[in-house]
């Protein structure tokens, strides 16, 4: 990525050498992309993120639409749910927002009951950021694929699946005809490429509409001269994780588990969701009794980045729509506590937190009032 | 998130370090105030003295259930009153909890509402109590 900054600082869009130099260097990462989830590089854009790429994904799809219908679920990313809200306030959409069960899974019956004739876009996450929950993608692939050959014959419009995969891109699967979408958004920092950066895999033929005006830079469907030296960076991020995924993925599990064990041995903390059947990175729990933010500010004191989806820590004050989703009350949200785990932790790291958390809780808890 | 980025350091000393935590057993008042907000929750107990016929706050005590901003509002609370006169104590504004913490970040002004209103509420309970 360096030399892209000072020395190769060409304008890609520039026929002189030093143009061609930057055009051959996003050419080459777009190739890495194309070829980690298994697509043509044409059906690959770079954007600023997985939040730009959602934004394309969802409002280029139904531009040229009357009155279309999206289906999604009620844990997705902000990105995904602010998006749907904004197409439902301009009157340019109806959406519908499927439940999840207990463990943060939508059911693939679900999905089939709700699509109706003008149902032209289903949009899921791959694995949720705040839980871990893997959902059934390539399940309800198949499912939409199976719809849409009979809608070929009733004149329907087909319908396509998008799917969020920013939190599978280091642990799962991505191969885009094995999950069966139509669209993937992903971002770059979530695999150690910088942040900022991102993309949209559109698979051929899907209609979508660019929404940022202006040059024809990515095959006309995102104006604006390309970051490239970011763009560099995410192909050779790409490129590690095809030859690393599943050693990494396996460690951090490891790691992940020994969390979980030492954690719930602690009185009165819960798992959230099923940690066998999540992604291996994220451990997250609801400690009763205790607030999440001052769970994160004394961790903070030992070193320990932690999360959570307490109200206190959102700037909107509103507890984790996620947790909410999944059935657990605000006063559960309350004392929510999220991990994320990447692959240089260590098994010292994971020990030291199962030391220090349960002196913490214990002070919390002692400092709160009796109910 | 770099808690010294969101809060101010006496907030931080306040968490890390908090002041008359736990219970008065015998309170002249006390009051518990939830924040249906954000789901916090603050218990306030006080202990009054009488010297020369004046009402002074001898002891006074916090629990609370709640993130930095609240448990640093509620401790910092304990800490103004403790000695004032009642009636001087009683007029203590959510402003001057904020001030005396050094500042709240926007989204946590409430949790000073909290303190005052849980001050006000443990001194009526205790005026209620010892009406005669």
């Amino acid at each position: 990525m360096q030399p892209y900054f000072s020395l190769h600082y060409g304008n890609p869009s520039e026929p002189h050498q030093w143009g061609q130099q930057a055009r051959a260097a996003i050419d080459e990462a777009r190739e890495k992309v194309a070829q980690f989830l298994g697509a043509k590089p044409q059906e690959i854009i770079f954007t600023s993120g997985a939040t730009e790429a959602i934004n394309l994904a969802h409002k280029g799809l139904i531009e040229n639409i009357k009155y279309p219908h999206i289906i999604t679920s009620s844990i997705e990313h902000k990105a995904v749910l602010e998006t749907c809200k904004h197409l439902e306030k301009l009157g340019m959409a109806e959406v519908t927002y499927l439940p999840v069960d207990k463990d943060g899974l939508v059911k693939v019956e679900d999905v089939e009951k709700s699509i109706k004739p003008e149902t032209v876009l289903v949009s899921l996450m791959y694995v949720n950021n705040e839980v871990g929950t893997i959902q059934p993608i390539a399940e309800i692939g198949k499912l939409i694929q199976k719809i849409n050959v009979s809608r070929l014959t009733s004149h329907l419009l087909r319908i396509f699946f998008h799917t969020d995969a920013t939190q599978a891109i280091q642990y799962l699967d991505c191969q885009v005809a094995k999950l069966g979408v139509d669209l993937l958004s992903l971002s770059g920092h979530k695999f150690y490429a910088p942040k900022g950066v991102g993309v949209l895999y559109f698979k051929k033929g899907t209609p979508i509409v660019r929404q940022q005006d202006g040059g024809g830079q990515e095959y006309r469907l995102r104006a604006g001269t390309e970051n490239v030296p970011y763009i560099v960076a995410l192909g050779k991020a790409i490129e590690q994780i095809s030859n690393f995924q599943f050693p990494i993925s396996n460690k951090i599990k490891k790691l992940r588990d020994r969390l979980i064990d030492g954690v719930l041995k602690i009185p009165k903390v819960k798992l959230v969701g099923d940690s066998k059947k999540n992604s291996p990175h994220i451990a997250s729990f609801l400690v009763e009794g205790v607030e999440g933010e001052a769970m994160m500010l004394l961790l903070s004191d030992r070193g320990v980045a932690a999360s959570s989806g307490s109200a206190c820590t959102s700037g909107l004050l509103e507890p984790s729509h996620v947790l909410l989703a999944m059935g657990y009350q605000p006063q559960q949200a309350h004392g929510s506590l999220r991990f994320s785990l990447g692959k240089e932790n260590t098994q010292e790291e994971i020990d030291e937190v199962v030391q220090v958390l349960p002196g913490i809780i214990r002070q919390l808890r002692r400092m709160a009032p009796k109910l | 998130m770099s808690f010294s980025q969101l809060y101010s350091e006496k907030v931080l000393e306040h968490v890390r370090n908090p002041q008359n935590m736990g219970e008065i057993k015998k309170p002249d008042g006390v009051a518990t105030v939830g924040n249906p907000v954000c789901g916090d929750i603050m218990r306030l107990y006080i202990k009054i003295e009488k010297k020369d016929g004046k009402e002074y706050i001898k002891d006074a005590r916090f629990q609370t259930l709640g993130c930095g901003a609240a448990i640093s509002t509620s401790s910092i609370i304990t800490t103004m009153v403790k000695g004032k006169p009642l009636n001087e104590a009683e007029k203590i504004t959510k402003t001057a909890i904020m001030e005396a913490l050094g500042g709240l970040p926007p989204t946590k002004t409430h949790c000073s509402i909290l303190a005052a209103d849980a001050l006000k509420k443990a001194i009526a309970n205790y005026r209620q109590s010892h009406k005669k």
